[in-house]
C-alpha cells in the first residue's frame, strides 16, 4: 500500500474532521489532502529526485511528507541541529533534491550541487495556491522508497535508513483502526520531524482521524500550555521530556485534565519517573513503546492495562513488567538469539531479532541487513519472559566486557536509578589494563549522595563485578535532542577522567 | 472467474463504488466478488450492464478489513460502497478491530 492511499482514505472518510491545528481554525482532512496534492504536483515538476526538509515542526511537515509521496519522490527529513559541516555533508548526500528549509538554513549550508532550496513559506504557498493543479493519484508503487531517515549517528557515519511505502503502511494498517479516533481526540506532536516518531505520528493520526497540534520543538512549558489549551488527549514523549513535564505539573498542581494517553519510548524510562507520572497523572493511560527507525516505529507495546496490572501486583514477575516494553505486535515475530544466531530459551538474554512487513532493515547504498529468512538483527540486547513480555537491556555494542564477563550497562543503570537520590545514570566501559574494561558510572543526583553510598547500593543488589569502579557526579548527562544518551561522548569523557 | 491475489493488488466492484486492496493473499485462485459480481482490477474496464445483486448489498464500509479463514485472504476497503464482498456466494466476514494502544 502507498502513503498516498492512506491520505486519500482519510480525506474520503473523514473529509470535514479537523486534521491539523486548533479545532476552530485548523485544516480538515479534505483540505490537508487537497494541499498535499498541490504541493505534490509542484514537487513532481521540479528536477530534484528527493524531497528534503530541514525545519522545525509546522504544517509543512505533514504536507511535505504526503506531498513527496504523491510526487513519487522519497521524503528526507534532516536534523537541523547538526553542526554546519555535518549538515552540509548530509545535504550533499541527498542530491539531487528539492529541500524545504526553515529560517537560516540556506545561510548555514551554502550552495550545494544538485540542491534547490525552497523556504517553508514558499512550500506552504504552493500548497495553498488556489490556482495550483492538484495531482490525481500518487507517484510510484508500494515497493518504492517513501522515507529516508539518517540514523542519529551516536556512533560513526550516519546511515540513511530506507523505509518503503509498504513498510510504513503495513505498520499503520496493522496497528491503527481506520477512523478509530473519537471526534474529540487530539494529539500533540513535539518530536522532531526527522525522528521516526515524527513520521509515525503524522501517519497514525491521519489514518485514525485524530487531530494533530504541533509544537515547533519541544519545550516543557509550551507543551503543558498547549495540552491544557487545546484539550489534548494523546501524546508521545521521550523519557527526558517526561521528567521536565512532570516538574511543571507538580509545581503548579493543575494536572493535565484532558490527557488520556501518554506514550513513552525512545530510550529506557527510569522506574521512579514513571511511578511519579502515575502519581501525578492518575487518569492517564500509560503506554511504553519500543521500536527502531529500521522497523517503521513501534514493534512492542506495554499498554495501560499492563501498567495497571504491574502496579497492582505483588508477584515480582508481574511487577517487573513495568520495566518491560510489553508484548511484540501481533503482526510481528520476535526471536532472542545468541551470538551465533541460535534462539535462546525464555528468560535468557540475547540479541533481539524481528521479522514482519513493517521491518525494513535496509540502508541506502548498503543494502539489506535482513538474513535470508527475513529476520532483522536489531543490535539491541533483550529477553522474553514466560508470558511473552519483552525486556530491552540496551545496545549490544554498549555491552561492557570486564575480565571476560559480559555486563549490560542497562542493568546497572536501572539499579542506580532505584536509589532515591539518583535522577539520571549512565554506565559505560572504559579501557583498563587489568580487566580489559572497567565499569564507570556517571550520575546526576539531587545531592547528599556519596560515591560509597552508590557503590554499596549496587553491590548489595548485583554482583561486585557489576559495581562501578568509579562514579562521576555531574550536572547533566549528554543526551541528543531525541533523548538518546550519547554514550560515545560520555565514554570519551569518562576515559579521560579515569585513566 | 478466478483471481490469483497478491499483496497490494487493488480491485474495484463492477457494480458499485467499493474498492479494496489485498492485505494478505489467498492461498489459491479465488472467485472474488462484490455486489454479486466478479471484481475487476483497478485500471481495467468493468463489463457493462451488470447491476447490484440485492443478496450482496449489505455494503462495504471504508477502512474495514475483511478476512476469509479458509483461504487466508484479507482485504482492506479503500473506498466504501453498497455491495458486499464475497468469495463465490460466501460473504466475507468483517474482521473485528483489535486496536492497539496508541504509541505514536
Amino acid at each position: 500500500m502507498h502513503l498516498g492511499m492512506l491520505l486519500e482514505m482519510a480525506a474520503d472518510g473523514m473529509a470535514d474532521r479537523v486534521a491539523l491545528g486548533p479545532l476552530a481554525s485548523g485544516l480538515t482532512f479534505a483540505e490537508l489532502a487537497s494541499r498535499a496534492r498541490r504541493l505534490g504536483a509542484a514537487l513532481e515538476a521540479r528536477p530534484g529526485e528527493r524531497v528534503g526538509l530541514i525545519d522545525l515542526n509546522s504544517p509543512a511537515v505533514p504536507l511535505t511528507l504526503f506531498g513527496a509521496a504523491i510526487a513519487g519522490k522519497p521524503f528526507v527529513p534532516i536534523n537541523y541541529r547538526l553542526a554546519d559541516p555535518q549538515l552540509r555533508a548530509i545535504v550533499a548526500r541527498t542530491a539531487p533534491a528539492t529541500i524545504i528549509v526553515g529560517e537560516g538554513v540556506v545561510e548555514r549550508v551554502g550552495p550545494v550541487d544538485g540542491i534547490e532550496f525552497l523556504s517553508r513559506a514558499e512550500a506552504l504557498a504552493l500548497a495553498e495556491d488556489p490556482e495550483g493543479k492538484e495531482k490525481d493519484g500518487w507517484g510510484g508503487d508500494a515497493d518504492e522508497i517513501a522515507v529516508l531517515l539518517f540514523t542519529s549517528g551516536t556512533t560513526g557515519e550516519p546511515k540513511a535508513a530506507v523505509l518503503r511505502h509498504s513498510n510504513l503502511t503495513e505498520y499503520i494498517i496493522s496497528t491503527v483502526e481506520f477512523a478509530g479516533s473519537a471526534q474529540d481526540e487530539a494529539a500533540i506532536v513535539s518530536v522532531p520531524p526527522y525522528h521516526i516518531a515524527g513520521i509515525s505520528a503524522v501517519l497514525s493520526s491521519t489514518y485514525s482521524g485524530r487531530r494533530v497540534v504541533q509544537l515547533e520543538a519541544f519545550d516543557p512549558t509550551a507543551w503543558v500550555t498547549i495540552v491544557r489549551e487545546e484539550s489534548i488527549t494523546h501524546a508521545m514523549v521521550v523519557p527526558t521530556m517526561l521528567g521536565r513535564i512532570l516538574d511543571i505539573v507538580e509545581a503548579d498542581g493543575l494536572g493535565l485534565p484532558s490527557l488520556r494517553s501518554l506514550s513513552y519510548g525512545g530510550g529506557p524510562m527510569p522506574l521512579p519517573v514513571i511511578e511519579r507520572a502515575v502519581g501525578l497523572l492518575p487518569n492517564v493511560g500509560f503506554v511504553n513503546a519500543y521500536g527502531l527507525t529500521e522497523t517503521s516505529s513501534t514493534i512492542a507495546v506495554l499498554g495501560p492495562d499492563d501498567h495497571q496490572a504491574a502496579f497492582a501486583s505483588d508477584d515480582p514477575a508481574v511487577r517487573a513488567r513495568l520495566a518491560s516494553v510489553g508484548k511484540p505486535l501481533p503482526t510481528l515475530e520476535v526471536s532472542i538469539r545468541d551470538a551465533v544466531g541460535i534462539e535462546v530459551p525464555v528468560g535468557e538474554r540475547g540479541e533481539i531479532y524481528v521479522r514482519g512487513g513493517q521491518v525494513s532493515g535496509e540502508y541506502l547504498g548498503r543494502g539489506t541487513t535482513l538474513d535470508s529468512d527475513g529476520w532483522f538483527p536489531t543490535r539491541d540486547e533483550g529477553h522474553l519472559d514466560e508470558a511473552g513480555y519483552l525486556f530491552v537491556h540496551g545496545r549490544l555494542d554498549d555491552v561492557i566486557v570486564r575480565g571476560g564477563e559480559n555486563l549490560s550497562p542497562g542493568e546497572i543503570e536501572a539499579v542506580l536509578l532505584e536509589h532515591p537520590g539518583v535522577l539520571e545514570a549512565a554506565v559505560v566501559g572504559i579501557p583498563n589494563k587489568e580487566w580489559g574494561e572497567q565499569v564507570v558510572a556517571a550520575v546526576v543526583t539531587s545531592g547528599g549522595v556519596t560515591e560509597e553510598d552508590l557503590k554499596a547500593h549496587v553491590r548489595t543488589r548485583l554482583r561486585s563485578s557489576r559495581t562501578p569502579d568509579h562514579i562521576q557526579f555531574r550536572e547533566e548527562l549528554p543526551f541528543n535532542e531525541s533523548g538518546k544518551l550519547l554514550r560515545r561522548v560520555l565514554r570519551t569523557e569518562l576515559s579521560e577522567a579515569f585513566t | 472467474m478466478s483471481l490469483v491475489t497478491k499483496p497490494g493488488t487493488r480491485y474495484r466492484s463492477a457494480v458499485d463504488q467499493t474498492e479494496v486492496i489485498v492485505v494478505k493473499p489467498a492461498k489459491g485462485p479465488i472467485d472474488l466478488r462484490c455486489g454479486g459480481h466478479p471484481v475487476v482490477a483497478i485500471g481495467t474496464e468493468a463489463p457493462t450492464g451488470l447491476t447490484l445483486d440485492p443478496a450482496f448489498s449489505a455494503g462495504t464500509p471504508l477502512g474495514k478489513r475483511f478476512a476469509d479463514g479458509d483461504t487466508g485472504l484479507e482485504l482492506l476497503c479503500t473506498k466504501g460502497g453498497a455491495g458486499s464482498l464475497s468469495i463465490g456466494e460466501v460473504i466475507l466476514a468483517q474482521k473485528d478491530a483489535k486496536p492497539l494502544p496508541s504509541s505514536d
